[in-house]
């Protein structure tokens, strides 16, 4: 095994326990240490792309983890074409974030904390992706789950974030049961979890059944569904997406690395991985690709009408995500993949000029307190047109390539919902189109709406915060260009690349569906571009007016479909209930404080008792034994 | 010949008056007098009955107990004094610490 495989998730693993040790006495020079291990894995991960590139796939165990019974685990890695894209994501998106966070989080007083979590979560994500068998990516997911939720709370002083971090913890728990069932039953079905071992043998268990409480399955399905429940909660789908938007309480640097542009998207990782098992089963392509969708136009709606402007981004990512299922669901894991290398682009890059903002702002969030940025933010400026552009499908631009490509695959596949995908896919180009120059018009046109105060403290950020803005920039313009396709002019280079691992999904229409098809996705985008502007810039007045006339559903959409207060009526409120009334009252202070109390307090009156009989008199005790001896004697002299 | 009921008669008056005196003084020097008594109660028992069983035994028993005896009353008035070092008294009833 090659050494920079050992490297890759070591240097941040050590910078991680370094960090943490050494955090008070580094002070303000922590950054350092995480910094260069990013760039050390940012290394190690090119290498592990050219290698890669030149046709070198690893599949080798590191060590032997786990030895019970059948059930051998070991630490291994696999590097193979998926995940050497995932690696080049991770690494480079990382140490952009790392070099931005030096800027953001100045003066924090737990600097140290946020760099040594910053490296905990490079290396749980690139566990993640390394891993060769299922125990290593379950080990990796919950690890990436525990940084994630670390750093949702890192300001656990302001309790709205330390709930947010228990959300998203407790939300991705549901998920993760599921995950760890469809491990469990991968084992029980295959005897193994090595990915190869599994996915050999996969095509063997078509039409087997699986009977569990008296209900029987289909096998495949049940498997396939099993682990897409982990990616739905890591992924934020409905019906546990709520978790997502409430994770903005962490710092924005978090918001665009761990989710926006990695961890998140794990979810569409494990799919695309287990795209062996996946293929077995047209239920569970159905259930991905309807989940998607449904979730894609639902996160779009809600996008609409949000003031926040993170949040706004959040939503924009959960519905970016779900394209990616879309794709995954039609069977087109490379389209998905390559939206995910893509959005995870300009999408880092949203959120990273959102920052931006922010910190000019002096933390402000609120869009209707900004307005007329651009001359005071040129450079973020610039950039945020670019990813917005990038989102909106511009022609050219990265989002453009994937996305355009995922709807094509969703147009052409055999998979039953795939044409009512596409439909919503297209929907959801012009909504993402509309909310995202909503964002963009009401963050930089217009005249400034905040105090006079946060105007005289208007600047761009430092150079250490724009620089990776412009990186991010280069990478949300070029990123789509692996992929162009052939009616571009290009080679689908990305598709070729990938076809070892995920297959290609070919599209046999004609190039006049094709170019008609991208035609229409392309005037989505550029209408809802065209739509904004019409509200935002030209006519202001106009969306006021929309939201009086259209105000119950506006309702719904602020409130976000009330799915918040639904779980909290059906799940949450019931919980609390149960624990105050049942559990607390009944079991704890009445059954268990009664036994708990009961026994020393009985043990206290009986010895109460039998105290007075003690005298302290050595004539006493005496006495006592004296007339015993006398009843003994008289005892033995009678019987 | 003196019958062998009187000695033991008289050994049981010994450990009698012992055992009273014991249960009824409160000085602790002559509570330890009528342990002495009740041992000696006891010797003179096990002499009476090894002469009349003409067994040896009992009197070397005897000499065992008189040895132990002397042993258990130096340890018997060194604890004494030190009691009375620390507490001033030898009246057992003040020392109740055992109820404490």
């Amino acid at each position: 095994m090659p050494l920079y495989l050992v490297l890759l998730p070591l240097a941040p693993l050590l910078s991680f326990l370094l960090t943490l040790l050494s955090g008070k006495w580094m002070g303000s020079r922590a950054h350092r240490l995480p910094i260069l291990a990013a760039s050390i894995s940012l290394g190690c991960a090119l290498a592990a792309g050219w290698d890669v590139a030149h046709g070198v796939v690893t599949d080798a165990d590191f060590y032997t983890w786990i030895t019970a019974g059948d059930l051998q685990v070991s630490f291994g890695f696999l590097v193979d074409q998926l995940t050497a894209a995932m690696l080049i994501v991770v690494t480079s998106i990382s140490l952009l974030v790392h070099i931005y966070s030096v800027g953001y989080m100045q003066g924090d007083p737990s600097y140290p904390r946020f760099f040594a979590y910053l490296s905990l979560f490079t290396f749980s994500m690139l566990m993640l992706v390394l891993g060769n068998n299922f125990l290593q990516l379950f080990f990796g997911w919950e690890a990436v789950g525990l940084s994630s939720y670390l750093l949702i709370g890192f300001w656990h002083q302001k309790k709205s974030a330390a709930d947010a971090g228990k959300k998203a913890f407790i939300v991705n728990r549901f998920g993760d049961f599921g995950l760890s069932l469809g491990i469990m039953l991968v084992f029980v079905t295959f005897g193994t979890l090595h990915y190869q071992e599994v996915f050999q043998a996969a095509p063997g268990i078509v039409g087997q059944q699986f009977t569990l409480l008296g209900l029987t399955f289909e096998l495949p399905t049940l498997i396939a569904l099993l682990l897409f429940c982990g990616a739905v909660g890591k992924s934020a789908m409905i019906p546990l997406h709520v978790w997502l938007p409430d994770a903005m309480e962490g710092p924005t640097p978090v918001s665009a690395l761990i989710h926006a542009a990695t961890m998140v998207t794990a979810g569409v990782f494990l799919v695309a991985r287990c795209n062996p098992l996946f293929e077995l089963s047209s239920v569970a392509l159905n259930v991905i690709t309807v989940v998607g969708a449904v979730t894609c136009l639902f996160a779009a709606t809600i996008a609409l009408v949000q003031t926040d402007i993170k949040r706004v981004v959040a939503y924009s990512t959960v519905s970016q995500l779900s394209y990616m299922f879309v794709a995954c669901g039609v069977g087109a894991y490379s389209a998905g993949i390559f939206h995910l290398f893509t959005h995870a682009y300009f999408k880092a890059l949203l959120f990273l000029g959102c920052g931006s903002v922010i910190h000019a702002m002096g933390g402000e969030q609120d869009v209707r307190s900004m307005g007329g940025l651009k001359k005071y933010l040129p450079i973020t400026y610039w950039t945020f047109l670019l990813a917005s552009l990038s989102i909106s499908g511009a022609p050219g631009l990265a989002g453009f390539f994937s996305k355009d490509e995922i709807l094509l695959m969703a147009y052409t596949t055999n998979i039953g919902s795939g044409r009512f995908a596409w439909f919503i896919g297209l929907v959801v180009a012009f909504i993402t189109a509309f909310y995202s120059f909503r964002l963009f018009f009401l963050t930089f046109h217009g005249r400034f709406r905040g105090s006079t105060e946060q105007r005289d403290h208007l600047h761009e950020s430092p150079p250490v915060m724009t620089v990776p803005l412009i990186l991010l920039a280069v990478g949300a313009v070029t990123a789509g260009w692996l992929g162009s396709p052939e009616i571009l002019g290009g080679h689908s280079m990305w598709d070729h690349f990938m076809a070892p691992v995920l297959g290609r999904a070919e599209a046999h229409v004609p190039h006049f569906t094709e170019w008609l098809l991208m035609g229409i996705s392309v005037f989505a985008g550029l209408s809802g571009i065209w739509l904004a502007y019409h509200l935002y810039v030209r006519r202001p007045e106009l969306p006021g007016q929309l939201r009086e006339s259209f105000s119950e559903t506006y309702r719904w959409l602020v409130n976000k479909y009330y799915v918040d207060e639904f779980y909290v009526a059906v799940l949450v409120q019931p919980a609390i209930n149960c624990s105050r009334y049942v559990l607390s009252a009944f079991a704890d202070a009445t059954l268990i404080e009664g036994v708990v109390n009961g026994v020393p307090r009985l043990i206290g009156r009986a010895s109460g008792r039998l105290r007075r009989l003690q005298s302290g008199h050595v004539q006493h005790y005496l006495a006592a034994m004296a007339s015993g001896a006398v009843g003994l004697l008289v005892w033995l002299y009678l019987v | 010949m003196v019958p062998l009921s009187w000695y033991l008669l008289l050994a049981a008056a010994l450990f009698a008056i012992g055992l009273y005196g014991f249960l009824t003084r409160r000085n602790m020097i002559v509570m330890f007098l009528c342990i002495e008594l009740m041992l000696n109660g006891a010797n003179l028992n096990l002499v009476a009955l090894s002469h009349y069983l003409q067994d040896l035994r009992g009197q070397i028993f005897t000499f065992f107990v008189i040895a132990v005896a002397a042993a258990e009353a130096a340890i018997g008035l060194g604890i004494m004094l030190a009691l009375f070092r620390n507490r001033r008294s030898v009246y057992s009833d003040s020392i109740t610490s055992l109820k404490e």
